[in-house]
């Protein structure tokens, strides 16, 4: 075996991920909240008014990044579940289930904040446009993959079923992006190019991509968090799992008695 | 034992479930009975001017008809996950795939078909134009074994558990949007006077494609959940 299998699938094994995970998550947190809080202040002191929507428009600081999350979340369980489907890793299994409730939690604050902003300047709080619709059915998508894990007993099988789900879900997002387009639509083009001139001025840009930084490394921190519940819960007749069970209850005793 | 032939299973298979169904026959009734009803409370709910109900009529007729075949979904695993003839069905020999194409047809021949039969009939109590009657119905033969085919690949993900219809509903119904648009949008389009073909050949090609991948996916979820 080669330097680099090793080390993949020492960092796959779940004591080492735990550990690695429980290093990591908090200074992600940490430098999401930062880097999200520079971003908010660029975006909403800094930046200028738009000419046509006024200080209306300022909302996009944390809608269009949440939206990219919560395609980019989905993205990354649907990889996660080819990997746990095809190779059977365990731990891609639980990043899989992990990283559906905080995509669900994005793709859900993508519509609030779409539909605070689409009231002010479409006079609706609700409009039945093809964007908004296809983030509907996404939200929908996700919580019928944390709904069906849920529901099943055995927490390997229920992983595998909604990880197949999820790819059932991938093949149809873009149906379904597709089709609804084709159906109606109302929404803005895309103002934010990553290649060549953006539509919108540098001003607003930097702490547009500075708050999507901050969205992602949120996210992986969050992933993190819930994937060591989860691998505690899978794991919990090991031995690993009650040596960190046992440590958690000696550091309470040790504050108790402090 | 030498298994017989792969045909002869599938031919088997078919004569089997379709034997039983006949056997009871009053439950093939159930989801028209439901599609009328259905449809029948669109006029209560909405008042019953001919023009607002010729108006929705197509998609009232495909809405009745998705949800009836939503509820008739369950039935396609559920005796034999029950007494057990499917765990034999997943260990035999021939190729799964190609057994569960055969239940997923008879399935659909059963509760689909007799469905589309009576489509005429809802859509012409809800004042359906009669020139949109034809792309109706072509829309439905479309459509419906499409439906067939995704929400047999999300039955088998939740074939062991006790009580999962809601669930089913909640895993099933997005991916029934992309086929509600088109199905519909040929109705509204051909009602409207506009062209209707572009919809219906996006149809047909989806049906062309989830008869080939429809079957392995089911395959793949029943091993999953039976596993």
């Amino acid at each position: 075996m080669n330097a680099l299998t090793l080390w993949f699938h020492k960092i796959g094994s779940p004591p080492t991920f735990y550990r690695i995970a429980g290093a990591f998550a908090p200074w992600l947190f940490g430098v999401a909240l930062v880097l999200g809080a520079i971003a908010l202040y660029g975006g909403l002191v800094m930046a200028p008014r738009d000419y046509q929507q006024g200080d209306a428009y300022r909302i996009i600081f944390v809608h269009v990044p949440c939206a990219w999350m919560g395609l980019f979340a989905y993205a990354f369980m649907a990889v996660n579940a080819f990997i746990a489907l095809v190779w059977r890793i365990k731990l891609s299994e639980i990043l899989a289930m992990a990283s559906a409730p905080v995509g669900a939690a994005f793709t859900f604050v993508t519509l609030v904040t779409g539909s605070i902003w689409g009231k002010p300047m479409w006079g609706t709080w609700w409009t039945w446009d093809a964007r908004l619709t296809s983030e509907l059915v996404l939200l929908f998508l996700y919580l019928g993959v944390i709904g069906l894990y849920h529901a099943i007993e055995d927490r390997r099988q229920a992983a595998r079923a909604a990880s197949f789900l999820a790819l059932i879900g991938i093949v149809n997002v873009p149906i379904v992006h597709f089709s609804v387009n084709w159906w109606n639509t109302l929404h803005q083009g895309q103002t934010v190019r990553l290649m060549g001139e953006s539509h919108i001025t540098g001003a607003m840009v930097w702490p547009l991509l500075l708050m999507a930084l901050a969205t992602h490394i949120w996210f992986f921190a969050s992933v993190f968090a819930r994937s060591r519940v989860g691998l505690l819960e899978l794991e919990g007749g090991k031995d690993w799992a009650r040596e960190v069970a046992l440590a958690d209850a000696g550091d309470a005793m040790v504050t108790s008695h402090v | 034992m030498k298994p017989g032939s792969t045909f002869g299973a599938c031919a088997a298979l078919v004569r089997r479930d379709l034997t039983l169904i006949w056997r009871r026959r009053g439950d093939a009734l159930n989801p028209i009975l439901f599609a009328l009803i259905v449809v029948a409370l669109f006029p209560f709910a909405l008042g019953p001017e001919p023009d607002n109900l010729r108006r929705i009529a197509a998609g009232v007729v495909f809405v009745a008809l998705l949800l009836s075949g939503l509820l008739a979904l369950d039935t396609l695993f559920r005796g034999d996950y029950e007494d057990g003839s499917l765990e034999q069905l997943v260990l035999s020999p021939h190729p799964l795939a190609l057994l569960l194409a055969c239940k997923i047809a008879v399935h659909w021949l059963t509760t689909a078909l007799p469905l589309l039969l009576v489509a005429p009939l809802l859509a012409e109590m809800l004042n359906l134009p009669h020139a949109v009657l034809p792309v109706l119905l072509a829309a439905l033969a479309l459509a419906t074994p499409l439906l067939s085919l995704i929400g047999a690949v999300c039955v088998a993900l939740t074939v062991g558990m006790r009580r999962s219809g809601m669930l089913l509903a909640l895993l099933v119904l997005p991916l029934y949007v992309p086929v509600l648009i088109f199905g519909a949008g040929a109705c509204n389009a051909a009602q409207a006077g506009l062209a209707f073909l572009a919809p219906l050949l996006w149809l047909g090609a989806g049906l062309v494609l989830a008869i080939v991948l429809a079957p392995l996916a089911c395959a793949a979820a029943l091993k999953i959940s039976l596993s």
